[in-house]
């Protein structure tokens, strides 16, 4: 295809081009061009479907406000449905089709609605579809979702990455127009730190699309030089091809650039887009305007566009839309379309408003054909292929009311300029303050950034702006043509007309927040950003309001959509969170263990050996050699924390519900922690290293929280306490090491006696390993065998690790993961994970005689309450199947036998299951209502998810060892 | 949001973690009369006003300080920024 | 009698075919009375269903709604969509499987179109604690008279090819199923609400803002409004995120913060996403409206607030678990986000009771689940207000549980509001 609609100028660069497709069909452009104007250059105008009717659109813009002209851009998994053929840069290879249409984009099967349209008005789901009431869900609702939608996603993992940063400067201006580039030279020359942003991959602003002179050279020219002196500014950065898409608190601004978005495929190692954001002392928004239509008959037809976007195509692309054109305008800068394009050789038609002229209907299936003009009473057809429809511009105050702060009404031009003072820092200039001549533009950009200046204590310069045109607007205005018969399109892409908004006031859907939610006004991809303001000026004449007391809706981010990439960053896949390892995580991987996520820690969960085939082998073998021999198992998760000063006694008393001041040094205790509402918060076991020195642990997932919570209580409870703490989690590697011949094995290791009478059950040491390696000791066991906790700095993990495994050989002894720990805490009925769900009191627990009255300790007060004291609420039970051959399941329900499975039968749940190869039999720890009354009881554990259950006997939580004489052996 | 650390200067609020309503400082004394009570108002009931909010931040990915901020609850605005210990000493909690 | 006459299909096509001249608007605009039976404070969901099942099930009379702004401007305007009865505990589960139950009847029952689409709604499990945790509540569920179903990775995998079961960093382990779950269109439930209260006389007052409550002998009298003193005998208080601020008329402090959830909405896209989903290892739920955004949120953003917006971390930390969930999003487009102020209750779980205040009523504190509870809680709150008894599956919305410490707390976090 050639070009056949390019005529000269713009700033396209000529000496290259680039092809491209768009529905299979091949296309030259040239770079600089934009999808769009390279298809307007070859003829095209039609490229999308509206929403709801389908009806043939082609763009009515020339940037980020476009409501029809989207596209499936790329192939593949870069596959990007809804792009803006507008903003969408050409690259030599670019391939994009049109969307939301079956088969073809010139015939649509689907444009049916369109006939149907009378039945398809607002609010026609909510009175329709209910009967019969079974078809709704059955037959209207999965047509209504398979016509759902507008392009279609690859359904392929996103292949490129995306990145985040964060920038800070004094001041941050938001568009490269004339307004901003004037207010980053002021500011720029004064020193200041200056971010300027611009989505458009060419700074400038409308100046790239103006013909008229700036400082004696073309705008565009004008824009060169100042980007060039800009860029020379070490405070300066220049930020094009960004977008500032959300102003959030104190100074701080989101913006998307799109880094890689102009070439075929990313470069390597280069991301497609970054998240910025952006801390800034203050800001401008001189983010320009955005021209709005008038609404008349099928004003929606391929080749009808702004009024402006056609000057750009003709100016800065070189693009003729038609070799006729019509102009309807309310006000002088549509005039200036007319003067632009009649002086590139277009014949032009100009239809004033303010002359009492109107376009009342137009013709062209696919395309223009002609308008029907009424001028003076009389109907006349003008054969044309562009229309440029301009009523009015108004100023883009999306940003500026990212607060919620309301636009104000301004009576001169016709439209909203942004509220003073909505976003703390921000000031409006230029086109989006509703200065629309460039002088003003340049003066108010200027003033801005030296008001900026002075609140940031910087000189301001001597102002030195360039001339430039300063000419009238001169609005009437006109939002529709009034006595149409068909349809007058408000909202193009989600097919609201004229007649929607007239019923949506006849049925009293009148506040604007209605109005949007009946029509869906302003709802699709370009948030109304070219419809808004028609619609709910429709509504106020109608309300008989004004368009003030009308109001608008919230403006609500991102300023134009962005992807879901860009937000994540680099969060996705392996990388979602962090990975914590464990100080024997090389070790264990290269043992082939099998690891577990337990919050963003990997723990090993059983290490497999050669011949065992299913995770229960190596599981019941790590128990059965641990309890006959010796096991290792490291527990470096578990939360280590440091207590110390004066009044280190006296602060775990407060923390700690049971009695820590009577703890002798070189003593350990199990210590229970409550909220403060008395429900079980953590537990775990602190020793007293010293007079004044504490260690406590924590279990692995409140690690985190527990100090926090201890912090707290130091500083805002007890500011006088002499208590200092630090988290050492990360700072000892630490191993439990269990059974019989625990001590034998440590001995080997530990440089000091560790004999039963040297390092009695629960005491601990400071000790040194292996010849003079500091380290710590620490009689406990949570496996109910004979078991320490021994500690190295851990850099000196890993090597402890393979020692111990060394040292073991001659024991046999084993590394147990996580599910042999959990089966021999099973046994030995201590609570975990499960049982400490947030939701159980230490009564619960069996754990309730723990709670000391007498003394004031966090959680005490309230876990007296009637509800947490309830003699017949549930209590920790053992559970055992009756026939040893059947599996319980964790999270069964306990029924008596014959009960009905309805809650008012429910007593309770199974909490924790495992297989102990010591019973022979699946065993569980539950909750259970009355459970302490009920040892020995036979009840039903129901499955009713699976449709199973088993019978049970309740029994002892312990049980392994209930008398506890091996782990004082 | 930022919030002006009063030893570290501004930072970025998501460096820190929220717990609530600084009337959380005056914890009552779980040894008194009528303590069920006390503890119930000063645990479960708020204020929850729309406009200025003395509430309670914690530095957890920076220095470990509670902070006391005074912040509008509908603006954002935040106009006061205490260390929460020198809040608590001033409550009397040192005794 | 008032109203707009029925809606169906048939009234549609002649409609179309006159023109679209029969509409009458969905409901007046009438000036306030000097008094009424029963006002019911806030306009949103649970206001209007309030007198919509105060008016029709329980044949009160003169009954008004006093709303500030719009109606369905409340959360009910802003929400996720999302029905369900997946809860664990005994105090929540019968009242939400009521809701689910109203739900299925609804549309039949005010004639609206509501969109109710019950395309059932997944909880993906991440651990062998979680997969615990969910069939403990599974079982109560169906034990509660509602469906639930367990499924393995690979059912999960059959119904959505394109979660990450390859590469994620906390791997998809399987799923609790509600097969009734779904979604409503918000808004028509607001309009559907308001339109039938209004048949049945109902006065829907709007940009009418309560500024005092007036008491006398410790009873409720009536409310001073921005359109002047309209009395009472009995005033029911539904304005869940503005609660502290209209109860504070009366001195009175609640177990409630304000905090601010955000939700996001894509752009339309072709169907991807049949049900609902929450993902199991972050803050992150999403389903797909029938115009094809992608509708998904994530968690409060965790500060006191009114302010109805939110800041870039959870809008970062939503996408983050987008695409940890869903590789294949990356290339989707984020639409809007909106915010909504939620009464963050103390253990998570809301209060529909009685104060000190003779003749005063108080409906709120449901966090960021409200939606899905409008016609149960429009329901119970009505027979409160009615016979002044608790409906039957609302009787542990008690405010005195926290004196007694019956909490009712479906996450276990205690008394912190942003946790729940």
């Amino acid at each position: 295809m050639t070009q056949s609609n390019r005529i000269a100028g713009g700033q396209i660069d000529r000496t290259r081009t680039l092809s491209f497709t768009f529905d299979g069909v091949a296309y030259r452009g040239h770079p600089g061009d934009t999808l769009a104007s390279a298809l307007l250059a070859n003829g095209v105008r039609l490229m999308g479907r509206s929403f709801k009717y389908h009806r043939p659109r082609g763009p009515i813009s020339a940037g980020s406000e476009e409501p029809n002209a989207l596209v499936e851009l790329r192939e593949g998994a870069r596959r990007e449905p809804n792009t803006r053929a507008t903003v969408a840069e050409l690259f030599d290879g670019l391939s994009a089709d049109s969307q939301n249409r079956w088969p073809s984009l010139s015939f649509d099967a689907m444009s049916i609605k369109d006939r149907l349209s009378s039945f398809l008005t607002a609010g026609f789901y909510d009175t329709t579809f209910r009967w019969p009431a079974s078809f709704w869900e059955k037959v209207y609702e999965p047509i209504i979702r398979k016509a759902a939608g507008l392009g279609a996603m690859s359904r392929l993992e996103d292949p490129d990455q995306y990145d985040k940063g964060f920038l800070h400067c004094d001041l941050l201006i938001i568009g490269a127009g004339p307004a901003g580039l004037a207010a980053a030279l002021s500011a720029g020359r004064a020193g200041a730190q200056v971010i300027l942003a611009d989505e458009d991959f060419r700074m400038g602003g409308r100046l790239n699309a103006e013909t008229h002179e700036v400082g004696g050279m073309t705008g565009a020219g004008w824009a060169v030089q100042a980007v060039s002196e800009l860029s020379h500014m070490p405070n300066v950065r220049l930020m094009p091809r960004t977008t500032i898409i959300a102003a959030v608190d104190h100074g701080i601004y989101g913006a998307v650039e799109r880094v890689s978005d102009h070439l075929a495929v990313p470069a390597p190692g280069k991301p497609r887009q970054i998240l910025w954001r952006i801390y800034s002392r203050r800001a401008i928004l001189a983010g320009g305007a955005t021209e709005r239509p008038i609404a008349f008959e099928n004003n929606d037809r391929p080749g009808i566009m702004l009024a402006g976007a056609l000057r750009a195509y003709a100016n800065r692309w070189g693009v003729a839309v038609g070799r006729r054109a019509a102009i309807f305008t309310n006000n002088d800068d549509g005039l200036r379309t007319a003067a632009d394009l009649k002086a590139k050789g277009v014949e032009v038609r100009v239809i004033d408003v303010r002359k009492g002229e109107e376009v009342v209907d137009s013709s062209g299936r696919l395309g223009l054909k002609s308008v029907t003009i009424r001028s003076g009473g009389r109907l006349e057809t003008f054969p044309c292929e562009a229309l440029g429809v301009s009523g009015g511009w108004n100023p883009n105050v999306n940003v500026a009311s990212h607060h919620r702060g309301r636009p104000v009404w301004e009576p001169a031009i016709e439209a909203f300029v942004p509220g003073q003072g909505d976003i703390p820092g921000l000031a409006a200039a230029g086109a989006a303050a509703g200065r629309f001549s460039t002088r003003a533009a340049l003066e108010t950009g200027a003033a801005a950034a030296e008001e900026a200046l002075s609140d940031l204590g910087l000189a301001v310069p001597a102002r030195d702006l360039p001339q430039a045109e300063d000419g009238a607007y001169a609005i009437e205005p006109k939002w529709y043509v009034a006595g149409g018969k068909g349809r007058a399109w408000i909202d193009q892409q989600n097919d609201v007309t004229l007649k929607d908004v007239k019923l949506a006031h006849q049925e009293n859907y009148t506040s604007v927040e209605h109005l949007k939610r009946y029509t869906t006004l302003g709802m699709a991809t370009d948030q109304g950003k070219t419809a808004n303001v028609l619609g709910l000026a429709v509504m106020a004449g109608l309300t008989g309001k004004s368009i003030p007391e009308t109001g608008t809706t919230i403006y609500r981010p991102p300023y134009t959509p962005v992807a879901m990439g860009t937000l994540a960053g680099r969060s996705r896949g392996q990388e979602f969170k962090p990975k914590r390892l464990t100080p024997s995580h090389h070790w264990a991987s290269e043992q082939g263990a099998v690891f577990v996520e337990v919050g963003m820690w990997l723990r090993a969960q059983w290490l497999p050996r050669p011949g065992e085939t299913t995770w229960r082998e190596s599981v019941d073998r790590e128990v059965l050699q641990t309890r006959r021999s010796v096991g290792i198992c490291d527990v470096t998760t578990l939360g280590k924390i440091d207590i110390q000063g004066r009044d280190a006694a006296a602060f775990l008393d407060k923390v700690y519900a049971n009695n820590f001041a009577s703890l002798a040094v070189g003593k350990c205790r199990y210590g229970l922690m409550l909220r403060e509402d008395g429900i079980v918060y953590d537990d775990g076991t602190t020793a007293r290293l010293g007079e004044h020195e504490y260690v406590m642990t924590t279990t692995t997932a409140n690690a985190v929280l527990v100090f926090r919570n201890l912090e707290y209580a130091r500083q805002c409870l007890y500011p006088d306490m002499d208590v200092q703490l630090i988290s050492t989690t990360e700072a000892w590697a630490q191993f439990s090491v269990a059974g019989p011949n625990a001590r034998r094995l440590l001995q080997k290791i530990v440089d000091q006696d560790i004999s039963d009478a040297a390092l009695p059950y629960m005491g601990c040491k400071e000790i040194t390993v292996c010849g003079g390696l500091r380290a710590r000791i620490f009689r406990i066991s949570f496996s109910g065998e004979l078991a320490y906790e021994i500690a190295v700095p851990t850099r000196y993990g890993d090597a402890l690790i393979r020692e111990m495994v060394a040292q073991g050989a001659e024991f046999d002894a084993v590394v147990y993961g996580t599910e042999a720990l959990g089966v021999m805490r099973v046994e030995k009925g201590h609570v975990a994970g499960n049982e400490l769900n947030g939701q159980s009191s230490a009564l619960n627990m069996g754990l309730g005689k723990m709670v000391s009255r007498k003394k004031d300790s966090i959680g005490m007060v309230l876990s007296q309450r009637e509800g947490m004291t309830d003699p017949d609420g549930y209590r920790l039970v053992g559970v055992k199947p009756v026939n040893s051959a059947e599996k319980l399941t964790a999270g069964s329900h306990f029924l008596d036998k014959g009960a009905a499975p309805v809650m008012a039968n429910d007593l309770g749940w199974l909490t924790s299951v495992v297989y102990s190869p010591h019973l022979g039999s699946s065993i569980a720890l539950g909750y259970l209502k009355k459970g302490d009354e009920r040892r020995g009881a036979r009840l039903r554990s129901v499955n009713l998810l699976a449709k199973t259950e088993v019978e049970v006997e309740i029994v002892s939580p312990h049980f392994f060892d209930p008398e506890g004489e091996r782990l004082r052996g | 949001m930022i919030i002006n650390h009063p030893i570290l200067g501004p930072r970025d609020a998501q460096e820190f973690v929220y717990l609530g309503d600084a009337g959380l400082i005056e914890r009552p004394d779980g040894l008194a009369e009528g303590a069920v009570d006390a503890f119930h108002d000063y645990l479960y009931l708020r204020d929850n006003p729309a406009g200025e909010h003395r509430e309670l931040w914690y530095h957890e990915q920076g220095d470990r300080s509670w902070l006391v901020v005074t912040r509008n609850t509908l603006t954002h605005e935040i106009t006061r920024v205490e260390l929460a210990r020198d809040v608590a000493r001033a409550k009397g909690r040192s005794k | 009698m008032f109203g707009t006459g029925r809606y169906s299909g048939w009234r549609v096509v002649k409609e179309a075919l006159t023109g679209h001249k029969g509409w009458k608007p969905a409901w007046r605009d009438p000036e306030p009375q000097k008094s009424y039976d029963y006002i019911v404070i806030g306009g949103g969901g649970h206001g209007l269903a309030t007198a919509y099942y105060l008016a029709k099930e329980f044949r009160q009379a003169r009954i008004a709604v006093l709303e500030k702004g719009y109606l369905g401007g409340g959360n009910v305007g802003r929400n996720t969509t999302i029905i369900r009865s997946n809860y664990l505990l005994d105090g929540n589960e019968p009242f939400y499987e009521f809701s689910l139950k109203l739900w299925e009847g609804l549309e039949q029952d005010f004639n609206y179109n509501a969109m109710v689409s019950q395309r059932g709604i997944l909880n993906l499990i991440h651990t062998d604690a979680q997969r615990d945790a969910f069939t403990r509540r599974g079982n109560a569920m169906i034990l509660n008279g509602a469906d639930a179903d367990l499924l393995d990775r690979e059912q999960v995998r059959a119904m959505y090819p394109f979660l990450n079961f390859d590469n994620a960093r906390f791997p998809i382990k399987g799923a609790l199923m509600q097969r009734r779950g779904g979604t409503v269109r918000h808004d028509a439930v607001a309009w559907g609400y308001a339109r039938g209260a209004d048949q049945r006389g109902v006065d829907l007052i709007q940009n009418c803002e309560v500024i005092g409550i007036r008491t006398e002998n410790g009873h409720v009298t009536g409310v001073d409004t921005t359109r002047g003193f309209i009395g009472a005998k009995k005033v029911g208080v539904a304005v869940a995120g503005s609660s502290s601020r209209v109860m504070s008329h009366v001195g009175m402090r609640l177990p409630i913060e304000s905090h601010v959830l955000q939700a996001f909405v894509s752009e339309g896209l072709k169907p991807l996403i049949d049900g609902v989903m929450t993902y199991g290892a972050g803050h992150f739920y999403v389903s797909q409206s029938d115009k094809g955004g992608l509708v998904f949120g994530g968690d409060i953003d965790g500060y006191n607030t009114y302010a109805q917006r939110g800041n870039m971390p959870v809008v970062e930390d939503v996408a983050e678990g987008g695409m940890s969930l869903m590789p294949m999003i990356g290339r989707a487009r984020l639409l809007r986000t909106w915010g909504g102020v939620m009464d963050m209750s103390m253990d998570g779980s809301p209060i529909i009771d009685r104060t000190d205040i003779g003749g005063l009523y108080f409906n709120g504190g449901w966090c960021y689940g409200g939606f899905k509870a409008t016609p149960a809680s429009g329901w119970c709150f009505a027979h409160l207000l009615a016979t002044d008894r608790p409906h039957e599956t609302a009787t542990a919305y008690r405010f005195d549980r926290f004196r007694k410490g019956l909490m009712i707390d479906e996450k276990g976090q205690g008394a912190q509001p942003n946790l729940h």
